[in-house]
């Protein structure tokens, strides 16, 4: 994305400290900057324990700042919660049994108070969007793993907000289907132009989709480095076979494992501390 | 919410037709298949009965131990002029009772819900009091609110629903799944909101369990509680009079006035459920 897209997210300064009743608080991010700016699809990427959900809970005013600033769109996040500036997707796909497909993808709309013909007309069209157009009527539990998830993202999609925080989106899915609703993912973000935080542990997912990709480190979780991920769009099957992506894929892995993984590249006693460490990450 | 499946196609038992469900069946080979799952329990029931029509003569059981179904539903004929009505009355008492019971319950569960702190304070205590044999308390309900009555009863059974309800409810509204609740608020959704779109229907399988309790528990009241003294044309007052002057006959056929109400009753709500909650675990087939 051009750097001179207006931000959308501007994170200033953010601490976040989770007080624990009678004891020292665990801090879960520390001195966060970061700016995202329009139609850019930003990955956020670390071990577990580094904070990245919590950053994305932040940026979508689940959860407040312990110290410095979220802006989004140029309001407070939870001024831009209330004007319903956010789509969410969670790692379950959060679906309600007792609603059709069709209803499910409404809801938003229908929170929104929007009249129940564009409501209509409108989750038909994200359906369609998902390629579920023929599962209108269907009940989630009657849709398979991947399914569900086509259907929450339709729904995030739904009353257009201006961005998109997904949670670990496809971390439930099997690795076939999992590419498979990658590419979909990013065909809809470049049909509709929208700005997405998506958060992940797997490292080809974050390259093959990203703009920028985010590193994080744990304990506390901080940013340690921020990857361009300069691959050509549009990306599809074979762009996961190109050098460039190998390349990527090596420098977000290097970023995660910090000194280790340069210790293991001239060889010698860091070299087992390496393997370990690459075991525990993506 | 379903599990999150792996493969990227319609799970089995898919009974919503759709582009890839088979052409709909006739309703007599739908009928036969009815009829079919049904049969092997008919068999047995009928079997049942006739061995226990033979076994009474042939053990040479005496009349007052185990009368034989045939004379059982002699009675039940003879004495149809006093056991109908008996039955009429029990049941109203038991459909009142249950009434009562369960708006109680279920408003409680409501104001629980809505305030932690309430819930808080109150759970336990439903918890012990569901757990104490509340039938005890018959008499008592008998005389407060008089016991010729028909209230009294209906109090009694009120009482006995009302927690089983009560707490079934309160699960059911406040075991939401966290991120539903996320995703509402993502929305900006108000309370009243979550209440009505996620709390609420996922409180309904909650209060069908619940009700499905209550059915049986509420003859149950009505039954003891009539034991305990009232009118005479009740099926509680029935089978004690009965009992006393050895005619257990005239016993057994009350009980299976009784039993019949209880399975109806049970039948109708289990029916209530499929027809309104349709989409859920314990009402459909397969997945």
């Amino acid at each position: 994305m051009t750097e001179s897209a207006p931000a959308v997210v501007t994170i200033a300064g953010v601490d976040k400290t989770f007080e624990v009743a009678g004891q020292a608080g665990t801090q879960a991010l520390q001195g966060i900057d970061l700016e995202i700016r329009r139609g850019e699809f930003v990955s956020l990427i670390g071990p577990s324990g580094c904070g990245k959900s919590t950053l994305l809970r932040l940026i979508g005013d689940l959860t407040t700042p312990s110290a410095g600033t979220v802006t989004v769109n140029g309001k407070t996040a939870h001024r831009a919660r209330l004007d319903r500036d956010y789509g969410m997707v969670f790692q379950a796909p959060v679906l309600f049994d007792w609603r059709t497909v069709e209803e499910n993808v409404a809801l938003p709309l229908e929170i929104l108070g929007r009249p129940k013909s564009e409501r209509i007309a409108r989750a038909r069209e994200m359906l369609e969007l998902v390629e579920l157009q023929g599962f209108l009527r269907h009940h989630p539990y009657q849709l398979s793993g991947g399914m569900q998830q086509r259907v929450a993202i339709a729904r995030a999609l739904a009353f257009e907000p201006s961005i998109q925080l997904m949670d670990e989106t496809f971390g439930a899915l099997d690795e076939m289907t999992r590419e498979r609703m990658n590419s979909e993912v990013l065909r809809i973000w470049e049909r509709t132009g929208t700005t997405i935080v998506f958060v992940t542990h797997s490292i080809p997912e974050a390259v093959f989709l990203s703009s920028r990709v985010v590193v994080m480190s744990a304990r506390p979780g901080r940013i340690s480095q921020v990857i361009e991920a300069d691959l050509p769009r549009p990306r599809g099957f074979e762009t996961r076979e190109q050098p460039r992506y190998f390349g990527l894929v090596t420098q977000v892995r290097e970023a995660l494992h910090g000194p280790q993984a340069q210790v293991a590249t001239v060889g010698g006693p860091g070299s087992p501390a390496r393997t370990a460490a690459e075991g525990a990450v993506g | 919410m379903a599990d999150p499946r792996a493969a990227d196609r319609p799970a089995p038992g898919s009974s919503v037709p759709g582009p890839r469900s088979p052409a709909r069946r006739s309703a007599a080979s739908r009928a036969w298949d009815t009829l079919r799952y049904y049969a092997p329990a008919i068999v047995v029931f009928v079997a049942g009965l006739v061995l226990w029509e033979f076994a009474v003569s042939a053990l040479g059981l005496q009349k007052f131990i185990l009368p034989k179904p045939s004379a059982i539903a002699a009675a039940l004929i003879e004495r149809a002029g006093t056991l109908v009505p008996s039955a009429r009355t029990t049941f109203v008492e038991a459909v009142g009772g249950l009434a009562i019971g369960t708006l109680a319950g279920t408003l409680v569960a409501f104001v629980t819900s809505r305030f932690a702190t309430a819930r808080d304070a109150l759970l336990p205590w439903a918890v012990a009091a569901n757990a104490v044999p509340i039938i005890a308390f018959a008499p008592i309900m008998n005389n407060w609110f008089g016991v010729l009555s028909p209230l009294s009863k209906m109090m009694i059974v009120a009482i006995l629903v009302f927690f089983p309800v009560m707490i079934n409810v309160t699960r059911g509204l406040s075991q939401v799944d966290a991120s539903a609740v996320e995703l509402m608020r993502s929305y900006a959704a108000s309370e009243w909101t979550i209440l009505r779109k996620v709390r609420i229907p996922n409180a309904l399988p909650f209060f069908f369990t619940a009700l499905k309790i209550a059915t049986t528990l509420s003859l149950i009241g009505a039954i003891v509680g009539e034991y305990f003294g009232g009118v005479d044309l009740v099926l509680g007052r029935q089978i004690v009079q009965s009992a006393s002057a050895l005619r257990f006959d005239v016993t057994w056929a009350a009980i299976v006035l009784g039993a019949a109400m209880g399975i109806v009753f049970y039948l109708v709500v289990a029916g209530l459920e499929r027809l309104l909650i349709p989409w859920h675990g314990s009402v459909r087939e397969g997945g």
